[in-house]
């Protein structure tokens, strides 16, 4: 499954991604970062234009580096139930599941989205790298692990007008696919996979490639949308919607438990808002002793979605109760320019007593190099801020 | 089946059955699973040729715990611990032997100076031993989520080093704990060969050789466990110990099962439950004890699968590999070595002439191939029991080092190779020896994985080094012999303070099961 590359990549901070040719055309300013060694663009032209691509047409990432893995044998699904969390016995062929995993203290590794291809065939996809955790938890299961990261090319098409382009593309009966399903389709004598997934809280799909049909792929995704305003987009973008959709990002959200060195600064699941994700009642997962000691005993802290006053981003502010006793931080922040909310995460301190009411940001904001401090108060938001219904309709809107 | 019983203790080695002693004492219904016809685990003596019995593993006695043999009564069980004490003497080919006894050495080529630096040098350790002799006989104390009797524990051990010791020993505790012996002995001796024999006390039954960090561990160690104890051949062999502990543990109620091979530990919902035997036969008890070493407990009996990954990991990462033979010789008449007396060949008997020597031995074995010129203790157990061989004929017992378990090319085709090179070896000492040899039995760390279920066949379940000592021993999470599975526990030799013929893991195992009861 390797792909092709130049032998001298070395000598560069970052690779190339298949989709690299076409991005580079599109970027304005050469913005790039660094995603687990890939360039992945920040933006191409405008932040602005690139996340209304996301809510009013249709955008288009290059997901290509994000870790994937192929777990194929007679065990995998065992592997996986104990692995993760969630009862993986419930993940049917042609489905795919979000789930977090945990270590044997119960802290989150990292989360991810698991596709089931067939009985003893899935593909697991995280922001981090996870082989070692994958070999780690391998012991004792029949299981083949391959690391495809390099070999499969993936974007992740999402908007109101996605399901429109793609049928343009001629995907057909992708009308029945529901969010959270797979479909194959023959692509060039090769496969293109498609699923109905995103970090959007969007309509939306992703699209996945072998490495060489990369950039066909794009031209005729792009040829397909040019009347549905098709846009590239980078991360920057990505990181309003998400925030919008109630998604947490490991490294902004939490800290991946196998990279925090200091003692309580990794979170549970339950910590985490997602202890829908735990179902404890499996005879046994990585955690499960230390998640179901802090169901009795209590956890540390909460992440809440706030709702607060004014519009300056509360970009790691500090939470307080009644103005005076710290409560918490914030971890992502963002103004949304499609609720007119100032949103944000903020990770709690559960001792607090009464933590929910009475809650204050204390946000600094520059002016010419000048800093000024504005205290607004926070209200914590159960559902997501942005979770429309063309998110799940089957067949979805032709916008 | 109902539940029969309060106990199950997979293993009935001397740990098993030292803690089915102190459960049965304690009035629980115990039973212990045997997978050989014989208790005893690896601590038995059996005939290797018609006629000649030896001690199969371990065969001198100087670690038994002198507290369980009180508490368990062994002696009116039948231990005879009157077998003559026995003297180290290091054998020189030139004859020029010197013999070691507990705090002064005698010895043609020994200067004046090394016989006072020796003294001093024995006391000044078994001083440093003796703060970490409480230890042994103690749950070792948690670090993480340690509950307010583990400060208790902390504070107590601290005191031990701090006061116990005083201030300008406890700085001389410090400074050498982390050295090798070999650096530590030069600051000491003069004599080569003095250091050589004592060096390999330190590296006796491990995968170390005496230049490596943290070879004055296991020689305080080993003191520390023999500090009140005299060096001995059980009378019987090795065997004795455990049909002593076999018929004390019944005696208090305990029943014995042989031939009864464990192949699984039950779960229901996560905890463990009881036992299935290979038959399929299941027998349920709310709590299952495992003398079995930890890999085998834990990625065998119950399987890797259903552990956590983070522990799962952890044991298999524990170096287990081990790398001492075990060799057996039935002898038609004793062997003359060079500079000896008849009756000094009833001692420990090592070849260990220099620490190049164990480090040139030990060369060999990390490359996966066994010393060109091993290292050795001889016991002739035949001298002080005539029991163990026919009349006037006479049985040795050496342990060999270094056999490495993964040996390059296997064992079975290169097992003549290393007992010739064995022979070799003796018969530099003793040049009439190849001549008395009629049956020689050789048990390669192969060998001691099959027959004892060992894994690595390393007789100490584990490698005792520093990193997987006291807390670390097998590995965090499950030290205090209660494991991360509800209802298992872990009572052998890979559970603290290790192995050697001690009985304190199954003593320590016993108490922890009874503490965690009220």
């Amino acid at each position: 499954m390797r792909a092709q590359y130049d032998k001298e990549h070395f000598r560069k901070h970052s690779l190339p991604t298949p989709f690299y040719p076409r991005m580079a055309e599109l970027s304005q300013d050469s913005s790039w970062h660094c995603w687990k060694g890939y360039l992945s663009a920040d933006y191409f032209e405008n932040v602005e234009l690139e996340y209304f691509a996301i809510r009013n047409a249709c955008s288009v990432m290059d997901l290509s580096p994000m870790s994937k893995y192929r777990i194929r044998g007679q065990d995998a699904e065992a592997f996986f139930d104990r692995m993760v969390t969630r009862d993986m016995s419930k993940l049917k062929p042609g489905r795919v599941g979000y789930s977090v995993w945990c270590n044997d203290q119960g802290k989150v590794v990292d989360d991810g989205t698991i596709f089931r291809f067939g009985e003893h065939d899935y593909r697991l996809c995280a922001y981090e790298r996870q082989y070692e955790w994958l070999m780690i938890s391998s012991a004792g299961f029949d299981v083949d692990i391959t690391d495809e990261t390099e070999g499969v090319a993936a974007l992740s098409v999402q908007g109101p007008t996605s399901f429109a382009v793609l049928s343009k593309m001629g995907l057909s009966g992708i009308e029945t696919l529901k969010p959270f399903g797979i479909v194959h389709f023959p692509y060039h004598g090769g496969k293109l996979m498609v699923s109905r997934t995103g970090f959007t809280g969007d309509l939306g799909y992703e699209l996945w490639v072998g490495g060489s049909k990369a950039l066909t792929l794009w031209d005729e995704l792009f040829e397909a949308g040019k009347h549905y305003g098709i846009r590239a987009i980078g991360t920057h973008a990505l990181d309003i919607a998400r925030i919008e959709a109630g998604f947490i990002q490991a490294g902004d959200d939490f800290t991946p438990a196998n990279h925090t060195i200091r003692k309580d600064h990794d979170r549970s699941p339950f910590e985490l808002g997602l202890g829908w994700l735990v179902h404890l009642d499996k005879p046994n997962f990585t955690g499960r002793r230390a998640l179901i000691r802090e169901k009795e005993k209590g956890s540390r802290y909460r992440l809440v979605k706030l709702d607060i006053d004014g519009n300056k981003p509360a970009h790691a502010s500090y939470i307080f109760h009644g103005r005076k006793k710290v409560a918490g931080v914030v971890t992502s922040a963002v103004w949304s320019p499609t609720c007119k909310q100032n949103i944000a995460f903020a990770s709690l301190e559960v001792a607090i007593d009464d933590p929910l009411n009475d809650l204050w940001a204390e946000i600094y904001y520059q002016r010419e190099l000048q800093w000024n401090r504005v205290w607004q108060r926070c209200r914590v938001h159960d559902e997501p801020f942005w979770s429309p219904p063309r998110r799940r309709a089957t067949p979805p809107g032709l916008f | 089946m109902t539940d029969r019983y309060d106990a199950l203790i997979i293993g009935a080695g001397h740990n098993g059955l030292v803690c089915a002693a102190y459960l049965a004492k304690g009035g629980q219904k115990v039973l212990v699973l045997e997978r050989s016809e014989q208790v005893g685990g690896a601590a038995i003596t059996r005939e290797f040729a018609p006629g000649f019995k030896v001690s199969a593993c371990a065969h001198i006695l100087h670690m038994l715990q002198p507290k369980i043999v009180r508490e368990l009564k062994l002696k009116t069980h039948g231990l005879n611990l009157n077998g003559p004490p026995i003297e180290t003497i290091s054998l020189a080919a030139d004859g020029n032997k010197l013999t070691i006894c507990r705090y002064n050495i005698e010895g043609a080529e020994v200067s004046d100076t090394d016989k006072v630096a020796y003294t001093r040098f024995i006391k000044r350790m078994e001083r440093h031993a003796r703060a970490l002799a409480p230890q042994l006989l103690k749950t070792p104390l948690r670090l993480a989520n340690a509950g307010f009797g583990n400060v208790i524990k902390l504070a107590g051990m601290g005191w031990d080093i701090r006061f116990g010791l005083g201030k300008k020993r406890m700085r001389d505790f410090l400074r050498i704990i982390g050295m090798n012996i070999h650096d530590l002995l030069d600051e000491v001796f003069e004599s080569e060969a003095l250091k050589g024999a004592l060096a390999l006390d330190a590296v006796l039954g491990t995968a170390m050789e005496p230049r490596m960090p943290g070879t004055v561990v296991t020689y305080l160690y080993r003191l520390a466990g023999g500090l009140k104890s005299i060096p001995t051949l059980p009378m019987g062999g090795m065997g004795s110990v455990t049909v002593a502990l076999a018929d004390a543990a019944t005696s208090f109620g305990a029943e014995i099962r042989t031939a009864a091979l464990v192949e699984t530990v039950l779960l229901e919902g996560g905890c463990a439950v009881g036992v299935v035997f290979a038959g399929g036969e299941e027998v349920r008890a709310p709590t299952i004890i495992s003398n079995a070493d930890p890999k085998t407990t834990f990625l065998k009996l119950v399987g890797a699968r259903n552990l956590e990954a983070g522990l799962a990991h952890r044991i298999s990462n524990l170096r287990t590999s081990g790398r001492a033979a075990k060799l057996h010789m039935a002898l038609n008449s004793l062997p003359d070595f060079t500079g000896l007396e008849q009756d000094a060949l009833g001692n420990r008997l090592v070849i260990a002439p220099s620490r190049k020597y164990l480090e040139h031995a030990f060369n060999h074995s990390k490359y996966g191939e066994f010393s060109a010129a091993p290292a050795m203790e001889i016991t002739i157990p035949s001298l002080a029991d005539p029991s163990l061989a026919p009349a006037g004929k006479h049985v040795l017992s050496a342990i060999v080092q270094y056999a490495p378990y993964d040996l390059k090319g296997g064992w079975d085709a290169q097992k003549d190779t290393f007992v010739e090179r064995v022979v070799d070896v003796i018969s530099a000492y003793a040049p009439d020896f190849r001549d008395k040899i009629t049956t020689v039995e050789c048990l390669t760390p192969v060998d001691i994985e099959r027959e004892f279920g060992m894994t690595g066949g390393h007789w100490h379940h584990g490698e005792l080094a520093i990193d997987q000592m006291f807390m670390m021993r097998p590995t965090y999470g499950t030290a205090q012999y209660r494991t991360p599975i509800d209802g298992l526990y872990l009572c052998g030799a890979g559970a603290h303070p290790g192995g050697f013929v001690m009985g304190a893991a199954g003593h320590n195992a016993a108490q922890a099961i009874i503490a965690g009861d009220k």
